[in-house]
């Protein structure tokens, strides 16, 4: 049979370009774990985030004036008078900030799952380097609306390698161009913001999944699916990413896009958070702020340098917070993956891994007061001693037998009739008839119900922490 | 015992912040109220735009958004001179002001969202009579502001009533009482200013209204967009198990 006109051009593409080949490798044949939960959508939303970013930053920056004189006002001339500039700078601002979280959320997974771990080191470093690239390209891209906090915060980050002995000085000032933040600053801070930090952030991503499908994803299990497969080859345990999480992934995908557009409707400032009060201000290099606070996402890191008596050391403190990061892979000596099968210990120094970096994170946001500082200190140290114990407490636990294939865990619909019966437990119900000869029935919370239940939870969160 | 040193630990944060802020008012901010926002710029125009700018909206703006006509834009709330596509520009320039206040009036576009509204609103009504002065007043939420209160002639000249505090420590203002009333009553005065403010937050973000109009449908769509996905999902996901 004679092919039509639409695969004679397949073909002659195919011919030339391994296009199926890439698509069955990466989407409909690439075999992923069948229980992924929750904590698995925040890479695919990551991405999506990515290209929202692109998008956006791409229209912003054919009205925006990388200009210290202009820079203000063009932001401004973007929020009222090109149409829809509003919304695509929403989008950007807020898009910054729920990058942080859902990036935050996915290094969480990475870890509680030990996605880290061995034979995926070099993913969790790419993905580290892909952090510390958004950092920067957050950083440089909050000084270009050119407020109040955007120079301040540069002034203040900046000046940290002015801390270095003998060449900071002479650092800081490279970096800056000038003596102090000023034109010059802001014109290399938009070239790196929107050439150079996203090429290599695109790179990065890149590379981060060309590692991920070559050792395929880990799961809430942490078992290798490879290990056992079926006669035609394929992981017992794997159904192809493409359509099945293609699908899932544009539930969360609704889901995600639900909550980014109320912020970005209904409180794109956040309260302060998202866009900071004091950055409506133009920069004015005389007058220094009272109170300069980084961005929400930089604040765990910001607290953990104030926490340092000394400049340089709180320097080197705030870079460490960092560093540790990337030697997680060898720092966890734990034979067991997933936080599912692991020992108390490591339960335990997770909870108050995340406590101390939520506190870290307030109390970066708040003024450095005597007792802000001390608070700072214990959970910095609390910070850095869940990473470098980790060699000795996860060698000392004693870890759970980790099953052979993967364990299911029930859905949320699922659950819909357990959390029926938990509901009824709490309340009483009693028919009622009224005045008029009506049965209706009336319902009452239950004191001792509620009580058993807060018991029952509280039983069951101890065990999980054993 | 070290668990509740432990749990001590962790409240730590928020208990060592407590903070000394003034007690502001609250402004009732309304923007769908239109003849609040044209009272609130004539307001404007009249008494604060002889120093300050808001050079980041235009006539024609008000003009769309408050549903005036371009004609009664010009003649009511615009002074002499203005046309319609023109921002809205302080007579008075910057090396004059210099000279004349030690500083720059601030563009005032911006202020709702730098300061909040409720702060505004106590701005505006915190002044009194301070003789020690340069201008001869004060302000209790911005102390030592290098600006006259420009509404003194509405609002009377107030004067600070002190707390009762012991010898050589730093007095206290406990309220502020009219000594010699305005061409207002208290009553119409906070009206008077609450417009004001009212059109400052619609100056600081023009399309407030309209972003939150669109809100509902965008949320809308997106919320019958996630059933649809959801039932997608649910349909291939049948035969996993």
């Amino acid at each position: 049979m004679k092919p039509t006109r639409i695969e004679a051009c397949c073909n002659w593409v195919e011919k030339r370009f391994p296009m199926s080949k890439l698509w069955n490798d990466h989407m409909a044949q690439y075999y992923a774990p069948k229980n992924f939960n929750f904590w698995y959508f925040f890479g695919s939303l990551a991405l999506l985030i990515l290209v929202n970013q692109f998008i956006t930053g791409i229209l912003l920056t054919m009205n925006y004036k990388p200009d210290a004189k202009l820079a203000f006002d063009s932001v401004e001339y973007i929020m009222r008078d090109v149409d829809w500039g509003w919304l695509v700078r929403y989008m950007h601002s807020t898009g910054a900030s729920a990058f942080f979280i859902v990036v935050y959320l996915h290094m969480f997974r990475g870890l509680i799952y030990g996605s880290f771990k061995q034979p995926r080191e070099l993913i969790w470093t790419f993905g580290m380097l892909i952090f510390v690239c958004l950092m920067a390209e957050a950083f440089m891209g909050y000084l270009l609306p050119w407020g109040q906090m955007s120079y301040w915060g540069a002034q203040v980050i900046i000046s940290l390698f002015s801390a270095i002995p003998v060449i900071g000085d002479d650092l800081s000032l490279w970096i800056r161009g000038d003596y102090v933040i000023s034109d010059a600053t802001l014109n290399r801070f938009f070239a790196f913001h929107v050439i150079a930090v996203p090429l290599v952030l695109i790179m990065l991503v890149f590379l981060h999944i060309v590692a991920l499908h070559e050792v395929g994803s880990n799961n809430p299990d942490g078992i290798e699916i490879k290990e056992s497969k079926d006669p035609w080859g394929h992981p017992v345990d794997g159904i192809p990413f493409h359509p099945y999480y293609t699908v899932k992934d544009i539930v969360g995908v609704g889901v995600f896009m639900f909550f980014f557009a109320t912020i970005i409707f209904y409180m794109p400032d956040m309260g302060g958070y998202f866009l900071e009060h004091a950055n409506f201000i133009p920069a004015d290099p005389l007058k220094t702020p009272e109170h300069i606070a980084p961005v929400w996402y930089f604040t765990p890191f910001y607290a953990i340098l104030r926490a340092v008596p000394d400049k340089f050391a709180g320097v080197i403190a705030m870079g460490g917070a960092i560093v540790v990061l990337f030697m997680l892979p060898w720092l966890d000596r734990s034979p067991v993956k997933s936080v599912r099968y692991r020992g108390g210990i490591f339960k335990k120094a997770l909870v108050f891994f995340v406590i101390s970096f939520l506190a870290l994170g307030y109390l970066g946001t708040q003024p450095a007061t005597y007792g802000a500082v001390i608070a700072a200190r214990i959970f910095t140290a609390i910070y850095f001693g869940f990473f470098l114990l980790m060699p000795i407490y996860t060698r000392w636990e004693k870890t759970k037998p980790v099953p052979k294939s993967l364990t299911h865990t029930p859905s949320l619909e699922e659950r819909i009739p357990a959390i029926k019966a938990t509901l009824a437990e709490m309340v009483v119900t009693t028919e009622v008839t009224t005045t008029d000869g009506r049965t209706t029935s009336q319902i009452k919370p239950n004191p001792a119900g509620i009580k058993a239940v807060l018991i029952r939870f509280a039983k069951n969160l101890k065990a999980s922490l054993e | 015992m070290k668990k509740f040193i432990i749990l001590l630990l962790l409240l730590l944060p928020l208990s060592v912040f407590a903070s000394e802020s003034v007690h502001l008012q609250d402004a009732d901010i309304d923007l769908s109220d239109n003849a609040s926002l044209e009272r609130g710029a004539k307001t404007f125009v009249t008494y604060c735009l002889g120093c300050h700018s808001a050079k980041h909206i235009r006539y024609k703006r008000i003009a769309i958004d408050l549903k005036i006509s371009d004609e009664e834009v010009l003649k009511e709330i615009a002074p002499v001179g203005a046309a319609i596509y023109d921002q809205m520009h302080s007579a008075m320039n910057g090396h004059d002001a210099n000279k004349w206040f030690g500083t720059e009036p601030p563009d005032l576009s911006l202020i709702a969202r730098s300061r909040g509204a409720d702060w505004l609103y106590s701005y505006l009504k915190g002044f009194y009579v301070d003789k020690s002065k340069p201008l001869g007043v004060n302000n209790v939420v911005f102390e030592d502001v290098g600006m006259p209160n420009m509404l003194w002639q509405l609002q009377g000249l107030q004067t600070p009533v002190y707390k009762n505090t012991a010898e050589g420590e730093a007095k206290v203002i406990e309220k502020l009482e009219i000594e010699q009333p305005g061409t207002m009553s208290p009553e119409e005065f906070d009206k008077t200013v609450n417009d004001l403010v009212n059109f400052l937050v619609y100056v600081g973000e023009p399309v407030q209204l309209e972003r939150e109009r669109l809100g509902k449908y965008v949320l809308f769509f997106l919320a019958m967009f996630l059933v649809i996905a959801y039932l997608l999902k649910k349909e291939y996901w049948k035969d996993i198990h």
